[in-house]
């Protein structure tokens, strides 16, 4: 009796598999994306302010402004193009968008500075990105603070504090640690809770689900067997973009790999359960992926905590983030793979996580058996 | 040639290595009721795609109310009628809106979409279910009303593709009234279908296996060459020999 | 013209009639432009600072206390272990260590020169950089407090200052709504536009209704036409709820032509249409549509210079933003809401835009195919 129930659960979650892995393009998509983003965030994106086009006027033409100058040049954040701009031009420059800052020295500037100990420069930041204006400016004022000890070098200063910093975890400021947990935590939501959802409308649009409901099988099987390939993909997803990070991105598994996988699987198991929730209710495909969309990817994407800081938020979105699954998923994986911490320092993200994924879960019984009814 | 309205020749289509529609020549006379008759996977829904303009034949000609599908099948989607096994009606519109949608695309006048769809509600008996919700009727109104909407422009040829799939033998009958009306008014029914009591009820037969055309006359006379009683007798004489799988 | 018509009609009672979908496609984006701003600050404050203190002078708790009172720091903990704090870090707890030695205060005097430790979390690699880029700030003014203290006055005002006279244009409080919302709208905007037209087509192709459409006269172009315009109109429609919802909520009003917006919008919708468009030639099913639009929109918001300066990417990523259309509507959105550019300022982004548009659309009518 048992043994025939396990057969047909498995002729059930074979039917599956033929859905999912014959529908090549599908597929291709379900690893392209995290490959794609991968290599977007390893390589194209980041948060630093690098190259940044400003124009530099120099009324004064001394040493001073030369030398200056000649640093602001040889940083990497800056990308800098000289020209006696009116303020006018200056206007026009950051309309067209062409330049981010302009810097004004003015006449008489080292003379000033040398015999005055005082002298101004002229700052002029294009402000509708807040992010990089105080970024530049904040770069210019460390390039200006070490040109000014650099002169009174001179004149030996006492007393001096000299912080050594240490980086840890990523002692060259990359932005892969970062996203490369968050990236997870999107795709494996994305594959789970989205593909699920639309996969489970579809036999409702197309009228079959009606027939599987009436085969022998429990029908809770039936739910459970159309979720086993999208847990599976989720798994070699995770394998997919694990290897890239190491091998591509150079970044170290530090902690158990074994422990990440286990993790992950709950966090996949939460996630299936979120996308049977919205096949529940959604009448058409389109439906089920807006919902998906609105409910389950934007939260992911912000409140997880890899894009924007969640401390920074106002307090109603950070009570809200409390309840969203990836936010521990995130924080877990960072302690694994990035700090190389054992279970001890994450059991409590863990019971958290587990205690939604049982609360997903109880829903999704429930309304399985209203659905029959 | 006037009154010739399909006439295909060595008709072929090709899927890489697999024939679907193997050298088919047969004529339809205007007027009458062509069955198209054949086992699942001989072929019948491939040839009918082609005259239809849906599908670009690999070679051979056809001409279908004396266009070429090579040249114009545009021209032969105005003075044709599709219905496919597949539903073609909106579930999310309601019956009337269906019948000015279709009606409109083939350039019915408002006033005519009005007084066709009318008399097309009444002709079927269903006047008052005009503004119900195609998802809302049953399967047998369904197929009638995807009918009477595939020939509300009045074409000069309507295909159907197994038309009458799933639906019990009263409506069935139903739904052959249906076309011999439809006949009456000078249209000419292509029809397919794998039924052997439909294909008595057309005035000629062509019986495809394996995508060639093994028999092609009316029903009586099939019945005499092979000298049984039904069609189906017929029918199962000829595909005994098939070796292609139904899919 | 006639069947187009009917063609119009009939998408129009089709999307007006799914009330779900009208919700989530005009609600769903006004919603997130309400929540979404309030989220995305990538401001660094709030930092977690534990300090290890091996030297409890009086030197060193005015240090603390100087770093606390910036308001960037919160107290994450005080104590003599390093090992300790590290736990706090690992736990995320702390974001920053600052260890300060024994006999700080008095190495210092005695020796002019004196070292403290910062560990930092740095993980999150701009609140890493930020971060101790503050405390470094604050223990150079902690400096000049002790100097001030030893040296005689008149002595140190000889070390010569260079003032930086800031300001911002534009958005003189630095205000990230001001620069947040323009980009979230092209972001939610793009969402709909490329998935919308995709999955309508796609699921006529499901259903078997398109095969009934391609056997009647209508013309390849006019039944995209009859696709686009639906659509076309939904995106101006939750365009200009967005510009509602920024001046009500945010306070946000453009300063450029706000006709010139419209303008752009228009073309860009219908690049971003031809997108989807186009993926709907290629998907069979609406999984594989839906997969498909999310691959690339997921790419275009990226790559948009909405969340990440484009500046910063290296050459071939600002290739792929040149033809990304979503990155030149943010450009122009934030120029003329916030910096009031003209015409002249963005026509390169328009010659841009039309294009890409013409190249997506032309091969979307091409691979949309009524024959096989």
């Amino acid at each position: 009796m048992r043994n025939s129930a396990l057969r047909q659960l498995f002729a059930f979650v074979q039917k599956e598999f033929y859905h999912v892995f014959r529908d090549r393009k599908t597929l291709l998509m379900l690893f392209g994306v995290p490959i794609a983003q991968i290599l977007l965030f390893g390589f194209l994106l980041t948060n630093e302010i690098k190259n940044a086009k400003i124009v530099v006027c120099d009324y004064a033409k001394d040493y001073g402004s030369q030398e200056i100058i000649r640093k602001i040049e040889a940083s990497k954040y800056f990308n800098v193009k000289k020209a006696s701009l009116s303020h006018d031009e200056i206007e026009a420059a950051f309309k067209s968008g062409e330049i981010k800052m302009a810097i004004v020295f003015p006449a008489g500037f080292y003379n000033d500075l040398s015999h005055l100990n005082k002298a101004q420069i002229q700052v002029i930041a294009d402000g509708s990105d807040p992010n990089t204006a105080t970024t530049l400016t904040s770069y210019l004022s460390s390039i200006l603070r070490d040109y000014q000890s650099q002169e009174m070098a001179q004149n030996n200063m006492p007393y001096t504090i000299v912080p050594e910093v240490k980086m840890l975890y990523n002692p060259e400021l990359l932005g892969a640690p970062n996203f490369v947990p968050g990236v997870m935590a999107l795709v494996l939501m994305l594959v789970c809770a989205m593909m699920t959802s639309i996969s489970i409308v579809k036999e409702k649009e197309l009228g079959t689900m009606e027939i599987l409901l009436v085969s022998p099988l429990k029908p809770f099987l039936v739910i459970i067997s159309k979720t086993i390939p999208y847990l599976l993909i989720s798994l070699m997803n995770l394998v997919v973009i694990l290897s890239l990070s190491v091998f591509l991105l150079h970044l170290e598994i530090k902690g158990s790999v074994l422990l990440l996988f286990a993790e992950s699987t709950l966090f996949i198991i939460s996630s299936l359960a979120l996308g049977l929730l919205i096949s529940v209710n959604a009448e058409s495909q389109m439906s089920a992926m807006m919902t998906s969309q609105l409910s389950l990817m934007m939260p992911t994407m912000i409140l997880t905590g890899f894009m924007f800081p969640i401390e920074n938020m106002p307090w109603v979105l950070r009570m809200i983030s409390n309840i969203v699954p990836s936010k521990y998923y995130y924080t877990i994986v960072k302690a694994v793979m990035l700090k190389g911490l054992g279970f001890s320092a994450i059991w409590q993200e863990t019971l958290i996580l587990g205690f939604i994924t049982f609360v997903l879960v109880m829903l999704n019984l429930r309304n399985f058996k209203t659905r029959l009814a | 040639m006037d009154n010739i309205a399909i006439k295909a020749e060595k008709l072929t289509k090709r899927f890489d290595d697999f024939v679907a529609v193997d050298a088919i020549t047969f004529d339809v006379k205007q007027g009458e009721i062509f069955g198209f008759v054949g086992a699942n996977g001989a072929g019948k829904t491939t040839a009918m795609r082609i005259l239809c303009g849906l599908s670009k034949p690999t070679s051979g000609t056809a001409m279908v109310a004396g266009y070429d599908v090579y040249k114009d099948p545009e021209k032969i989607k105005k003075v044709i009628g599709y219905m496919s096994q597949k539903f073609s009606l909106y579930d999310d519109l309601t019956v009337m809106e269906n019948i000015t949608f279709y009606a409109g695309i083939y350039g019915l006048s408002d006033k005519d979409i009005k007084k066709r769809g009318q008399a097309l509600l009444d002709q079927l008996g269903i006047g008052h279910e005009a503004k119900t919700f195609v998802s809302s009727l049953p399967l047998g109104w369904k197929q009638k009303l995807a009918f009477s909407v595939a020939i509300i422009h009045e074409p000069k040829i309507v295909f159907l593709d197994e038309p009458t799939g799933g639906v019990d033998p009263v409506t069935r009958r139903q739904f052959w009234d249906l076309i011999y009306a439809a006949a009456d008014r000078g249209i000419t029914v292509f029809v397919t279908t794998h039924y052997m009591d439909e294909a008595e009820y057309c005035n000629r037969v062509s019986i495809m296996v394996d995508g060639r055309i093994d028999a092609f006359d009316t029903p009586s006379n099939l019945k005499k060459r092979f000298s049984v009683n039904s069609m189906n007798e017929v029918f199962y004489q000829l595909a005994r020999g098939a070796k292609r799988k139904a899919d | 013209m006639r069947p187009l018509r009917f063609l119009l009609q009939k998408e129009f009672r089709q999307i007006l009639r799914s009330k779900s979908l009208i919700f989530t496609i005009i609600f769903g984006p006004i919603i997130q432009l309400i929540i979404l701003p309030l989220a995305a600050n990538y401001t660094v404050k709030n930092i977690n600072l534990a300090v290890v203190d091996h030297d409890h002078s009086t030197y060193s708790k005015k240090l603390v206390e100087k770093i606390y009172s910036s308001g960037y720091f919160l107290r994450a903990g005080y104590g003599d272990s390093y090992n300790a704090a590290a736990d706090l870090i690992a736990h995320d707890k702390a974001d920053i260590i600052l260890e300060i030695p024994q006999n700080f205060e008095d190495n210092l005097v005695r020796e002019n020169k004196q070292q403290v430790y910062l560990a930092v979390n740095a993980i999150n690699g701009t609140k890493a950089g930020v971060g101790s880029g503050y405390l470094g700030a604050i223990i150079a003014d902690f400096n000049n407090d002790v100097r001030l203290q030893w040296i005689t006055p008149q002595r140190f005002t000889q070390a010569p200052t260079i003032d930086i006279v800031n300001a911002n244009w534009y958005n003189p409080y630095l205000s990230y709504f001001m620069f947040m919302v323009p980009g979230l709208m092209v972001s939610l905007l793009t969402g709909i536009g490329a998935f919308s037209a995709s999955l309508n087509i796609v699921r006529e192709k499901e259903i078997g209704t398109i095969e009934q459409i391609n056997v009647t006269p209508i013309k390849k172009w006019q039944f995209i036409v009859g696709k686009l315009i639906p659509y076309w109109f939904m995106g101006m429609i939750v365009f200009t709820v967005g510009l509602a919802v920024s001046r009500f909520m945010y306070g946000i009003i453009p300063v450029g032509n706000v006709g010139l917006l419209y303008g752009f919008l228009s073309v860009y919708l219908l690049t971003l249409l031809g997108v989807g468009l186009l993926i709907s030639t290629f998907a069979e099913t609406q999984q594989q549509a839906v997969s498909v639009a999310f691959f690339f929109v997921i790419i275009f918001n990226f790559i948009s210079g909405v969340f990440t300066p484009i500046d910063s990417m290296p050459g071939w990523g600002q290739a792929l933003a040149y033809i990304s259309p979503m990155s030149h509507f943010a450009s122009v959105m934030r120029m003329v809401v916030l910096k009031g550019s003209t015409f002249h300022d963005i026509q390169s982004h328009f010659i841009a835009i039309i294009i890409l548009g013409v190249i997506f659309n032309t091969w979307a009518v091409i691979n949309y195919r009524k024959t096989t």
